[in-house]
């Protein structure tokens, strides 16, 4: 992404829009590793009381993030309003947008689903997270969505399907953008929730836990974050 | 109300590239000659309130004046946490227009009827809430809000409502017009009704009685100075609105005088008991079942001036 980190109101910078607002954390981690807030913010501040790094993700005095969200089915509206704003204006960012599968049961994604591609949005990239487990269950019991990609291709984006966890498939589907001109593009990521860590790893109970002090230094080991 | 919206709007539009026009499909005859003039600032969404709104703060956030507009409840109550999340809490350049207040789409029935809209984004943070009483105030209303940052919500009528102001009538935002001087009585309208009140007081001028009226077209910043100085000056009050009494006009006046000590005055709200219409009907003819027709309004204040006349002796 094409961001300054000293400059976070340029205009022609890339924007980025975490819709899965409970994914705060992992966006606040890399503004203040990119150097758009200090560190200590993160690992002192962090949800805790008079902090601005709220548990969903927050605009508000925290300098890098696009925008509020945590309701889902809000961020790819917001998205389609600023990638039709960039191509009337004739600016050259790209606007991502990261989804939950959760928030594929929303009716408003599925409104601006079809609103991206009557629009010919081919600077939007839409990302969806797809672990397969939603708030109370697997996706599939749920309210199943398969076949996923097909439902997006159906609707007319470009559709690419990845492992989410490996960066060089990553990369390579977002090397090349617009995927398809006059298309949005659209990143189906299949990914493991608690990847990386053997207990949390498809477990349900790990979207409401925090780690016990032995739970973490485990984690940490396994992440090899620390011996 | 509604042709004086547009026809300003696009005289702004014509100025000031930022501004930018999104419908919910709905605008026949009103929307044309906008979107003809300006394609690239004009965006019809289809069917979806939610994604009509979410894009106007995604366009807002990108440096546009952006007007969402629809009818009734679409563009507010449909897309509600949308307003709160999106455009409010961004604190992002979106303009809301909703057209059809209280019964205007009569007939159409129980989901046309906007009658809780006020209430409802009056309590939204940043929110500004307008309620133009005439043509005049619609049109002064749309160019306030134009230039005003932040969320705006505009109620207007539908079409055919009475003049009531001279033009240039000095229209500022959360400052109420005196229309008509009194030291008996004041009636405080918004929206539509502006008319029909002027009609009360003139009939009351007629019976001897002095009523001095307000058009409170902002409800959101309330002008409390006007409504103070109404309680000091007269020997009752009564809101007059279009819209349920839980929480609008009537709700915002008591809160301004429940909250002052210094003041004692009967105070009246007529608008809209918390019911959903039994019957079908015209706007006049529910604006009647609901006593908010001139002989109506006279109807329910003769309480309160038989009370007056008693304390003025």
């Amino acid at each position: 992404m094409r961001v300054k980190p000293g400059q976070p109101d340029w205009q022609d910078r890339d924007r980025f829009i975490l819709s899965k607002g409970h994914g705060a954390a992992g966006v606040y981690a890399v503004l203040a590793e990119m150097g758009f807030f200090p560190v200590e913010w993160m690992l002192e501040t962090y949800c805790q009381d008079g902090s601005v790094l709220a548990g969903h993700i927050s605009h508000t005095g925290v300098p890098g993030v696009e925008v509020s969200t945590g309701s889902l089915g809000h961020g790819l509206s917001i998205a389609c309003g600023m990638a039709l704003a960039g191509k009337r204006d004739g600016r050259p960012y790209h606007v991502f947008a990261m989804l939950s599968d959760g928030e594929c049961d929303e009716g408003s994604t599925w409104e601006a689903v079809l609103f991206a591609p009557q629009h010919g949005l081919d600077n939007l990239i839409a990302i969806v997270d797809y672990n397969k487990i939603q708030s109370l269950g697997r996706v599939e019991e749920v309210l199943n969505l398969e076949p996923l990609g097909a439902k997006w291709k159906a609707f007319g984006w470009s559709v690419h399907e990845i492992d989410g966890h490996d960066f060089g498939q990553i990369e390579s589907a977002l090397r090349d953008i617009p995927f398809e001109t006059h298309r949005p593009g659209c990143i189906i990521a299949h990914t493991v929730k608690g990847k990386g860590v053997s207990f949390m790893e498809d477990k349900l109970a790990w979207h409401y836990k925090a780690p016990n002090d032995e739970e973490l230094r485990q984690a940490l080991v396994e992440l090899r974050v620390t011996e | 109300m509604r042709t004086a919206f547009i026809r300003v709007l696009f005289e702004l539009a014509e100025k000031d590239e930022r501004i930018n026009l999104i419908v919910g499909d709905l605008g026949y005859s009103v929307v044309e000659r906008f979107a003809d003039r300006f394609p690239t600032r004009y965006l019809n969404v289809g069917v979806a309130e939610q994604n009509m709104t979410g894009i106007a703060a995604g366009m807002a956030l990108c440096g546009k004046v952006v007007f969402t507009y629809s009818i009734a409840n679409f563009p507010t109550l449909r897309c509600l946490e949308q307003l709160r999340n999106d455009v409010c809490y961004h604190n992002a350049d979106v303009k809301i227009v909703s057209v059809g207040g209280g019964y205007a789409y009569g007939v159409l029935g129980m989901s046309h009827h906007a009658s809780e809209d006020l209430a409802i984004l009056r309590s939204l943070p940043n929110m500004v809430v307008v309620a133009p009483g005439d043509p005049i105030e619609a049109a002064l209303a749309t160019a306030a809000i134009a230039k005003q940052p932040g969320p705006c919500y505009l109620r207007l009528g539908k079409t055919g409502e009475p003049t009531v102001h001279p033009p240039g009538v000095d229209f500022r935002l959360g400052k109420a017009i005196p229309v008509r001087e009194g030291d008996e009585i004041t009636l405080i309208s918004t929206g539509g009704l502006l008319y029909n009140t002027v009609q009360v007081a003139e009939q009351l001028s007629r019976d001897g009685i002095q009523a001095r009226v307000l058009s409170m077209h902002t409800l959101k910043p309330l002008d409390s100075e006007a409504v103070l100085a109404a309680a000091r000056e007269t020997s009752a009050i009564a809101t007059i609105e279009e819209h349920s009494v839980n929480g609008g006009l009537g709700s915002a006046v008591a809160e301004v005088l429940a909250e002052a000590c210094e003041v004692k005055v009967p105070l009246k709200r007529l608008g809209l008991p918390s019911v959903f219409v039994s019957e079908v009907g015209g706007h006049a003819y529910l604006r009647e079942v609901f006593s908010l027709s001139v002989e109506g309004i006279l109807k329910s204040l003769e309480p309160m001036l038989e009370q007056a006349k008693h304390r003025v002796k």
